[in-house]
């Protein structure tokens, strides 16, 4: 097992086809070993000079700077929590009417702006297949206001509202289906560690018209109680372990397994972060039951969709 | 040319001539068929607009406010429930210094449930930093909603067109509709200097440290301070070229009264037949319409009304544990200055209660024959559970107005 964690903290030394260009700044506020402030870096790269950010309440209002500073490149519409998908919608109805067809907007939202406050929007907007990308970066609970659960907190997540005693006892929110529910052309799920299928996915999502939904894992160091530099490493294992799958689902039906993953235990993923301390073997037993289970249909429907891995990689 | 229209459609067709770009709406009731028309004209063409059909009022807000970010003219209606569900937008849209132009059909607040009118939704949101535009009639209606658009757009703060419901806003009434042309002539397109651009771009809203935020909130004031001027310029250019026109308040009779009669939206033209009907009968009675309520018209008022021995204020409105709020506003803008009537203050027609011209009548009546408001409200036709005094009190106001 200490190999797998070793493999996942060093990679694969690989030539990734990243664009050079960046379009952050140095000198944002996130918090060391942040996976947001790598996924906003990578989505930028991906998509271009030619995008405008709408941002609801999240980590990022803060990431991106005060005023008068501002840590992107592009132009960015700071908003409130529950508003990224009906702000998109309307900035991206203006655009229209003023010929600009070629801007991307893209929402950029936590999980709570999406699983939670924000959710009611996001579906209207989802169901009229408006025409923007919207990237969820999940770090599975409200961290900008200091580590408190949202319906993206996984089972057994230690966090102040769900304390020693309290842990949170139902499953994650399964953002991902409610949204390929919505029949929408493009729904996927990516990971910090892997940028170049994040990229890959936004440059695709880029090219498709209608509502395209990311939900990106982000790992957060000190809402996770790990250590700034394992941030790549747990990102890699929760791929691994089947925690996070990378998969796409185009038009709601056709779904792609983008990864494959190791399958390594889930005590490996468990292990590195002291949210999950409170956990006992029985527990580890349950959860992986539960996960294997839903890797199953997952696989299930893949075969059903789109029977193929894409590659197989580390 | 005059056509006869509702005061929903008459929102409608401002809204068109107005040529907005992006409309985003959700149905309320009695506020639906201003969105109805205004998405039959985007679809037979006569209006080149996008039409977001969004899944609440709070996101109607918000897409008019990313609208009008990305530089498009923004346009939505509600009501009562809707327009309290936008509230925090309503702050964001005025705070984002966007010049969104709303309707809000007047409608009593839940519960229990009321689709009839009531002002005390739009007054509930006097602090988010709309103007407020208060109509009597469905051409004043549609002239408004075109001027907002340009008052607006001058001073970079959104507005609200408010109408009575079912009053004004399912009521038909004859309307000299602007042509096209004459309009664009009077209201030249949106073109804001500041926007979403991908060639200059900017972070909008940003966290602002105490050291900026005062000085954000100064330059909102100070844009409301030089609204009244704002407004009266448009009303005058508006009634250069159309020959109707409107400022912050309209005064009927008021010279030489010594009573003055205040009121806003569809009472006044009930009580404009009251005063002239006492006036015919010799009584120095006078009537002052309040049309802008945001920014407050504080020299309007206090030239209309300083020397004036007495005022009565009819509020279809409540400010509980406080009063009617246009009569505490106008106590407001009257207190210490030398010359200030005594304000009586009367609730009247909550829920679209008719207030009727017999209901105007007891309230002159019953400012006549009293030296001293000695009670901030004294409400009129109360039915039941009143108090004794209460109870008193109206029969006394019945008993002068049979007089």
């Amino acid at each position: 097992m200490m190999l797998h964690l070793q493999t996942c903290r060093k990679g694969n030394m690989k030539n990734f086809d990243i664009p050079d260009t960046d379009y952050m700044y140095p000198g944002h506020l996130a918090c060391p070993g942040c996976g947001a402030s790598l996924g906003m870096r990578f989505a930028l790269k991906a998509l271009g000079e030619n995008t405008m950010i709408v941002l609801p309440a999240c980590c990022w209002s803060i990431i991106a700077g005060p005023f008068p500073y501002s840590a992107v490149k592009v132009p960015l519409f700071h908003t409130a929590f529950e508003t990224a998908a009906s702000v998109a919608s309307g900035l991206r109805a203006a655009l229209d009417m003023k010929g600009q067809k070629e801007v991307t907007v893209m929402a950029w939202a936590g999980d709570g702006g999406t699983f939670d406050i924000g959710l009611q929007a996001l579906s209207g907007a989802a169901e009229r297949n408006e025409d923007f990308i919207y990237v969820c970066y999940d770090n599975e609970a409200y961290m900008n206001t200091g580590i408190q659960r949202s319906s993206s907190t996984p089972e057994g997540a230690w966090t102040t509202t769900t304390p020693e005693g309290y842990l949170k006892t139902r499953p994650k929110k399964n953002i991902v289906e409610i949204l390929a529910a919505h029949r929408i052309p493009y729904v996927a799920t990516a990971s910090v560690a892997f940028p170049d299928d994040f990229i890959r996915k936004l440059q695709k999502a880029r090219q498709i018209k209608g509502t395209r939904f990311i939900h990106l894992f982000s790992p957060c160091p000190p809402g996770w109680k790990m250590s700034s530099d394992d941030t790549i490493a747990i990102a890699r294992l929760a791929v691994h372990t089947k925690v996070f799958p990378l998969y796409e689902i185009e038009d709601g039906e056709k779904y792609t397994i983008n990864i494959k993953p190791k399958g390594l235990p889930v005590q490996e993923y468990f292990k590195l972060q002291g949210r999950f301390r409170y956990l006992n073997e029985a527990d580890y037993t349950r959860i992986q039951h539960d996960i294997d289970h839903r890797w199953a249909m997952l696989e299930a429907k893949a075969a059903v969709g789109n029977k193929q891995y894409l590659r197989h990689t580390a | 040319m005059k056509q006869v229209l509702m005061g929903n459609h008459a929102v409608s067709y401002g809204a068109r001539l107005a040529r907005v770009e992006v409309i985003s709406a959700y149905p309320i009731t009695p506020q639906t068929q201003i969105v109805e028309e205004l998405s039959e004209l985007c679809a037979r063409g006569e209006l080149r607009a996008r039409f977001v059909n969004v899944e609440s009022e709070h996101s109607a807000m918000a897409s008019c406010i990313g609208a009008s970010a990305g530089g498009a003219r923004a346009f939505t209606a509600t009501s009562s429930q809707g327009l309290a569900l936008m509230h925090e937008l309503l702050h964001w849209a005025s705070g984002a210094r966007l010049p969104i132009v709303m309707a809000n059909v007047n409608r009593a607040m839940a519960p229990g449930w009321s689709i009839w009118t009531e002002q005390t939704d739009s007054l509930a949101q006097r602090d988010t930093g709309w103007l407020q535009f208060y109509c009597e009639s469905n051409q004043e209606v549609l002239d408004t909603t075109i001027q907002a658009f340009k008052i607006s757009e001058q001073l970079l703060l959104p507005s609200m067109i408010v109408l009575d419901a079912f009053f004004l806003s399912h009521t038909y009434e004859p309307v000299d509709v602007p042509e096209p042309n004459e309009v664009d002539a009077f209201l030249p397109p949106y073109r804001p200097k500041i926007k979403m651009e991908v060639n200059d771009p900017h972070a909008f809203g940003a966290l602002v440290a105490p050291e900026n935020y005062y000085e954000f909130r100064y330059n909102i004031q100070k844009d409301f301070e030089r609204a009244p001027e704002v407004i009266e310029r448009v009303g005058r250019e508006f009634g250069e070229q159309f020959g109707r026109y409107y400022g912050l308040v309209e005064a009927y009779q008021i010279e030489d009264a010594d009573l003055v009669l205040v009121t806003s939206s569809t009472i006044t033209s009930t009580a404009r037949a009251v005063i002239k009907e006492r006036r015919a009968r010799g009584e120095k009675v006078g009537l002052l319409k309040i049309r802008v309520f945001r920014p407050f018209p504080f020299a309007a008022l206090r030239q209309a009304l300083l020397g004036v021995p007495k005022v009565a204020v009819i509020d279809r409105n409540i400010s509980f544990g406080h009063h009617g709020i246009f009569y505490s506003e106008l106590k407001s803008a009257l207190y210490g200055q030398d010359g200030a009537p005594l304000v009586f203050g009367f609730v009247a027609g909550l829920g679209g209660r008719d207030v009727t011209p017999q209901t105007i009548n007891e309230i002159l009546d019953f400012t006549k024959a009293h030296d001293f408001p000695e009670k901030e409200i004294y409400w009129i036709g109360l039915k039941s559970q009143e108090s004794e005094d209460e109870k008193r009190e109206y029969s006394e106001v019945s008993a002068s107005a049979a007089k």
